[in-house]
């Protein structure tokens, strides 16, 4: 492997401390790996059932059926829902806990936690038709709580929170059969239908795939983002800072990483009271200083301003600065090499959920209705190894970014008008009048096979060079800060004159923050502000954005971009592409879906192309639109004014 | 780089809120929390927080969740290095500081009463006017409805020059705009530089001089969230509504000329938020973007000569400018304007030194005149010379194939406003007893008789050229020639008169609807019959088929009355389905001459409210020039909120002053007989007419005497005595409950 590893420098510094200290970290592993299996890359391998594993030779050459006859567009297809089952199940498992324990919250059987948003609890309720009147807080919660719970069990549908998407587009689902129904049931239709023998036509499966990861992004996702702002706050504006140079030689470090606010919200509380504070410096350390890795750090970020430490490809290398007292971990995206990489480290691999473990790590296990002596337990453990650090060990980074991060879709509404004029207004005439060409949504993971962090940087730079604004989640959001793109002042420069001039309007960043993955829910519903605010068409298919997930790894995202896609969004993945063996099947994914559901994927490995296929549909969606032209100012006179409708 | 304005702004409203709540403490301390305090003869309190908050303030203490909330609204100053987002906080805090300043400014109303003129005109010692009350709300915003204004400039500072303030000035006339003064710069302010220029200030010219400090901006706002409550029928509180109102439908824009300070910055953000864009003469940072207002936000550095023009665009406004070729300014804004004593060239008409003016329009053959052939029959404005008066005639000829005699009372009424429209010349009355003056200031720019011929020309042309062809117009200026044309003329007025006394409702099968106001009022529809005019009191039934004639897709369309439902109240099963449909559903039927069984719902344009007084067993009506108590226990303006809006209220009812000498004034209630208590000026207005109308009636001649009015009792018990005394016939009739 020639390329570079990382784009980030700190990173880079640890990749070649690893080296080094011949500590095998993701880059190398990949190259043992490499190269990797064809089939497989290719998504034509089929090891379904005991007569497999088959593959089919995506060349011609070989064999072009498994042992059941399922031709190649089969094989990629099931593997491709398959997919969207595991990611939709993530995030949608995830929300269920969240669910779970929010019911706990309003029965006052969870202490720790409570209602922190109400007015978000009562939009929500009344999603939900819950009674408000003159009842309870938590008696309104417990409501909310068992009706939004009852969706993942629910057998007919439609899934609520479908119906707060444009109505044109809930048509066009009911239409197409595609809404969907409960959000466990898709899962496990999904499970059924890729089974040896039940369903082989290929857009069959995928249309099952859309239901299903539909049932994610506006199901199980949304309701894990919607009351976890209802317990934790919705976030609002805030400045926070990354990269690695953020870890403390004096303090007990504490990385947080995985997904689940549940967990790290207590530690957060914990982690902040004068007990454990005492308790760290008894063990000689000047305090506590708590870190984020991967989406748990952007839920600490948003909320608590916690310091980002890095994204998915550097909580290895976190380890080798050898300033980790533990890094407390939950669920997703956690790699299994941790405990080895730590082996030659003080650092404590600490594994909580009770559905994660390990081997090598020690489990802490996590009991939401004991949440804050789990949390103490944990950051106890943490203080007591601070006098394990080696000194030998240590490689201090230095360095870091500063960022406005929070922008959640309803405060994105305050932003664009104070609490009297709050409206998506402004945001849509800059979109008509073409100061902002139109918006991207740039998400998703890292991925060795691509230059850790350089795609999302480079992609993201050209679309706001282009005047595209951009939102951002997850480890793409934490590429992007490290690059500054967060930042007002230095992303600003970055930007194209006209987006340029409507930020320092605003006073935001080129490119916001909107959360977590499991938060790319907030995408959803900021887009659906805009159709709804008018002037941008009637459907999230028509309005001039596009999605990317250039350095995509996880299961999560082939759901996060089948919902994108489903709801009528153009998305650009990078670095691999897994159906390229079945050609019928990618042509279908690439152009022949949208005829259908109004979005389509694309596949490009150049981040400059991939920004320019984004920009070139938003360029369409305008053409459609008709703003693509500059418009004349329009002067009012009276018989004008009385030509305008229904009023104020 | 709007970092800069959200930084000024956000301390600016610091400031202000600090200042306010400074002044707002020791008040309380010397005066109490139960002291009275607000603005004069208003029924909308503090009008920015009653209608943005929908609160209250009453009382002094009444303030205090006010400053509570400016204290929530006011964001953090914006730090230097990794800002959060200052848009909406930068908003927030414009609003707070709008809060502080109404509060501040109504301290000052307490703590000098006559620190303000009250009325609409400047005083000899004193030139600011304050807070506008609601009488000047309602005539003024009738102005605002009908687009004879179609919005205003608020201007803070001064100018460089008085020169170039006079001229911006005319300029924003010219333009129809209302100009709303407030603030100083380097201790010199607009208001006063246009005194020093000699340019009449005062709300008749639209040259409102609200105060000297920028504290008094508020008045602008207020007037602009009063008229989204009364004319666009908006609720208090409902804040959203009332902004986007005035973003949508008041086309104002904020001036400011020289230095622009915290404070301005924050005045500036609260405009805004009404979507009020900012021009500056001076460099400030621009926001050009668009969103909270139609198109730009701030525009900067715009030289004075191209500053009116650049604004108006700015905020999206499209102004027709009249091209009328005199050699003065001409423009409604001059129409209040007045020529007074040593600046009289002169004078016409009014009695004044035996002179008469009289203006008759007439029709004639179309090939019986030529098109603008204006002729001066006597001496000119020269050879009478300085001071002179004389009688005066103007005869004008109008021929047309659409022409009926119909419109010749029409097109003679616009007489009065379009010369009026002239800089210099001030018109007074109409027909035979009109009262013409020109100024020193215009004869001196070449202003002459023939002038007046070419005004009515243009405009004629210009407003009716749909139902005209030609228009000649002869002014005779020697008493014998004057002496003609006033008889012919009053033969033809008798001859009209009798015409349109003797148009009935039950005559005419075709009724008309009035939509002029949906400009402002957008949910408000006025049916508009020959013996029910449009309740502003502007159209009657004849204007407005002429304005159908002469635009068939514009705001006043035909409607079948179809058959009749209930003739003694008024209801037809066209109106009706008429009404259903374009109030969308929300009113299903109406009765046009009840006062008590689903009377007419009302935009905010009424000349006068009627209502019930249950001990009297009849009627009240009030007309909004009437400032006082009335029986009802409300004054005018609180009459105006409970009946406005598209509100059907049963017992009260707003309608045209001369709505009640019509035959049809309440008659389900048993008509005219039913008028207990009436304003005294409204009364000597009225007085033929209402005796006329009682004799029809068969009551007595003297009627009119047996009308209580405010110099009787404003209370209803002594009114009732007073009534039963003089036998009012009230008093025997059916009980009306």
């Amino acid at each position: 492997m020639s390329k570079k590893k990382s784009y980030d420098n700190l990173t880079t510094q640890l990749i070649d401390l690893a080296a080094e200290k011949k500590v095998s970290i993701a880059w190398d592993r990949l190259e043992e790996q490499s190269p990797q299996c064809g089939f497989g890359t290719m998504g034509v391998c089929c090891r379904i059932c005991a007569m497999g594993p088959c593959q089919v030779d995506p060349y011609g050459n070989g064999p072009q059926k498994g042992v059941c006859g399922a031709d190649a567009n089969t094989i990629a297809a099931r593997n491709f829902v398959r997919m969207v089952a595991a990611g939709g199940a993530s995030h949608s498992d995830h929300g269920r806990s969240v669910a779970e324990t929010f019911i706990e919250v309003a029965k006052g059987k969870a202490p720790g936690y409570s209602i922190q948003d109400e007015q978000k609890l009562l939009a929500l309720a009344m999603d939900f038709d819950v009674e408000i009147g003159d009842r309870s807080i938590n008696e309104i919660a417990l409501e909310v709580g068992e009706k939004a719970l009852a969706q993942w069990g629910e057998q007919h549908g439609p899934l609520v929170m479908t119906r707060r998407a444009p109505l044109k587009r809930q048509q066009l689902w009911d239409e197409l059969g595609i809404t969907p129904r409960g959000v466990d049931r898709e899962v496990v239709e999904i499970m059924h239908r890729t089974h040896m023998g039940v369903d082989q036509e290929y857009k069959h499966l995928i249309a099952q795939g859309s239901r299903a990861a539909l049932a994610d992004g506006w199901g199980g996702s949304m309701l894990a983002t919607e009351l976890q702002d209802i317990m934790f706050g919705t976030p609002v504006p805030a400045v926070g800072s990354v990269n690695l140079g953020l870890l403390e030689k004096d303090d007990v470090n504490i990385i947080v990483h995985g997904h689940e606010p549940l967990l790290s919200e207590m530690i957060v509380a914990v982690s902040m009271t004068d007990e454990m504070k005492e308790y760290a410096k008894s063990k000689g350390a000047r305090g506590i200083n708590l870190a984020g890795i991967c989406c748990t750090a952007n839920e600490v970020l948003m909320r608590h301003q916690i310091p980002m430490a890095g994204n998915f490809l550097q909580q290895e290398v976190a380890i080798l600065t050898g300033l980790v007292e533990a890094m407390v971990v939950d669920v997703q995206c956690i790699m299994q090499s941790l405990p080895e990489v730590a082996a030659g480290y003080h650092t404590e691999i600490i594994t909580t959920s009770k559905i994660a473990k390990m081997p090598g790590a020690k489990h802490i296990e996590f009991h939401e209705d004991q949440a804050l002596d789990s949390a103490k337990e944990i950051v106890k453990a943490a203080c007591d190894n601070f006098q394990n650090r080696k000194a030998e060990n240590l490689h201090l980074v230095e360095g870091s970014r500063d960022m406005v991060v929070g922008f959640s879709h309803e405060t994105i509404n305050y932003l664009l008008g104070g609490s009297y004029r709050a409206s998506y207004r402004p945001l849509n005439d800059n979109i008509i009048n073409g100061k902002i060409r139109g918006i991207g949504a740039v998400v998703g993971c890292n991925n060795p096979k691509s230059t850790h962090d350089e795609y999302h940087i480079a992609l993201v730079k050209e679309l706001i060079k282009n005047n595209v604004i951009v939102l951002t989640t997850g480890c793409a959001a934490g590429s992007l800060a490290k690059e500054g793109l967060l930042d007002p002042i230095s992303g600003g420069a970055m930007a194209g004159e006209t987006l340029r001039e409507v930020c320092e309007t605003v006073g935001i960043p080129p490119v916001l923050h909107m959360g977590a993955c499991v938060d790319n829910s907030r995408i959803l519903m900021a887009a659906t502000a805009v159709v709804k605010e008018g002037g941008l068409g009637d459907d999230l298919s028509e309005i001039p954005a596009a999605g990317a997930a250039p350095e995509w790894m996880s299961e999560k995202a082939i759901a996060i971009g089948q919902y994108c896609v489903a709801s009528g969004v153009y998305v650009v993945f990078g670095t691999t592409w897994p159906t390229h063996g079945a050609p019928e099947l990618t042509d279908y994914l690439f152009d022949g879906i949208d005829k259908e559901v109004g979005g389509k994927w694309a596949f490009e490995p150049d981040p400059i192309k991939g920004a320019q296929l984004m920009i070139a549909h938003i360029d369409e969606k305008r053409r459609a639109l008709g703003i693509d032209k500059k418009k004349e100012r329009v002067l009012m006179d009276m018989a004008m004014r009385r030509e305008i409708e229904g009023g104020a | 780089m709007s970092k800069i304005i959200a930084s000024a702004g956000i301390r600016g409203a610091h400031k202000i809120v600090d200042r306010a709540l400074k002044k707002y403490t020791e008040m309380m301390d010397t005066h109490g929390g139960n002291t009275e305090v607000g603005f004069p003869n208003t029924g909308y309190y503090l009008p920015c927080i009653y209608g943005i908050l929908g609160h209250k303030i009453e009382k002094l203490e009444d303030m205090k969740p006010v400053f509570d909330r400016c204290r929530t609204l006011l964001p953090p100053m914006v730090k230097e290095r990794i800002h959060l987002p200052y848009l909406g906080p930068a908003l927030d805090a414009g609003m707070a500081a709008l809060f502080a300043q109404e509060m501040e400014e109504c301290i000052r109303y307490l703590e000098h009463p006559e620190f303000y003129t009250r009325g609409e005109d400047i005083a000899d010692d004193n030139i600011w006017l304050g807070a506008a009350d609601d009488v000047i709300l309602r005539k003024r915003g009738v102005e605002f409805v009908d687009g004879t204004a179609p919005g205003f400039a608020a201007i803070l500072g001064a100018a460089p020059t008085k020169e170039i303030a006079a001229q911006i000035a005319l300029e924003l006339q010219q333009k129809n705009l209302y100009v709303f003064m407030a603030g100083e710069h380097k201790g010199v302010r607009f208001s006063e530089q246009l005194v020093e220029a000699g340019t009449e200030i005062g709300w008749g010219t639209r040259l409102v001089s609200f105060g000297p400090d920028v504290s008094a901006a508020v008045f602008a706002l207020g007037f602009a969230t009063r008229a989204a409550m009364s004319f666009g029928g908006l609720e208090p509180g409902d804040y959203r509504k009332i902004l986007v109102y005035n973003k949508d439908r008041v086309f104002a824009f904020a001036m400011t000329l020289g230095h622009v300070t915290d404070e301005w910055y924050a005045n500036g953000l609260a405009c805004v938020n009404y979507g009020f864009p900012i021009i500056a003469d001076t460099p400030i940072p621009e926001i050009l973007p668009t969103g909270v207002c139609t198109y730009e936000h701030v525009v900067s550095d715009v030289p004075h000569d191209e500053i009116v023009q650049r604004s108006v665009e700015v905020r999206g406004l499209k102004v027709s400018v009249s091209k009328v070729e005199v050699p003065v300014a001409y423009g409604a804004a001059f129409e209040g304007e007045r020529v007074r004593g040593p600046d009289i060239y002169f004078e016409g008409g009014g009695g004044r030194g035996g002179t008469f003016a009289v203006e008759w329009a007439t029709s004639a053959d179309m090939d019986a005149i030529e098109d603008r052939d204006i002729k001066l029959i006597g001496p000119d404005l020269d050879e009478l010379g300085e001071s002179s008066k004389c009688s005066l005639a103007i005869k004008v000829e109008v021929a047309g194939r659409e022409f009926q005699e119909d419109f010749e009372p029409i097109l003679e009424r616009q007489i009065h406003h379009l010369i009026n429209f002239a800089q210099g010349c001030m018109h007074i009355g109409q027909r035979d007893i009109a009262w013409l003056r020109i100024s020193r200031a215009a004869f001196d720019k070449g202003f002459r008789f023939k002038h007046l011929g070419e005004i009515i020309w243009a405009k004629y042309h210009g407003e009716f050229g749909a139902i005209l062809d030609k228009v000649a117009v002869t002014i005779y200026t020697k008493e014998e020639d004057a002496k003609k044309i006033l008889e012919q003329a009053r033969a033809a007025y008798a001859k009209r008169d009798a015409r349109v006394e003797g148009m009935t409702d039950e005559d005419e099968s075709v009724y008309y609807s009035c939509t002029l106001c949906q400009s402002f009022a957008p949910s408000h529809v006025c049916v508009v019959t020959p013996e029910r005019t449009g309740l502003c009191g502007a159209y009657s039934w004849l204007d407005c088929k002429a304005s159908y004639e002469i635009n068939p897709t514009g705001p006043n369309q035909p409607i079948d009355k179809g058959r009749v439902l209930d003739e003694k109240k008024g209801q037809w099963e066209g109106v009706n389905e008429f009404v259903r449909q374009a109030s969308r559903g929300t009113v299903e039927r109406y009765n046009a001459y009840s006062i008590m069984e689903e009377p007419m719902t009302s935009c905010g344009c009424f000349e006068a409210i009627s209502a019930i007084l249950p001990m009297c067993n009849g009627v009240m009506t009030v007309d909004r020039d009437y400032s006082g108590m009335t029986p009802s226990g409300m004054k005018f303006t609180t009459l105006a909120g409970s009946v406005g809006g598209g509100a059907v209220t049963p017992g009260f009812v707003g309608h045209s002053k001369l709505y009640v000498a019509s035959a049809k004034f309440i008659r389900a209630e048993g008509g005219i007989a039913r008028l207990c208590w009436i304003p005294r000026a409204l009364k000597e207005e009225l007085k033929d007419r209402i005796t006329a109308q009682a004799v029809r009636q068969g009551l007595p001649e003297n009627f009119v005497e047996l009308i209580a009015d405010e110099t009787v009792s404003c209370d209803e018990m002594e009114i009732y005595e007073w009534l039963t005394e003089k036998g009012h016939p009230a008093m025997t009739m059916d009980p009306m409950m």
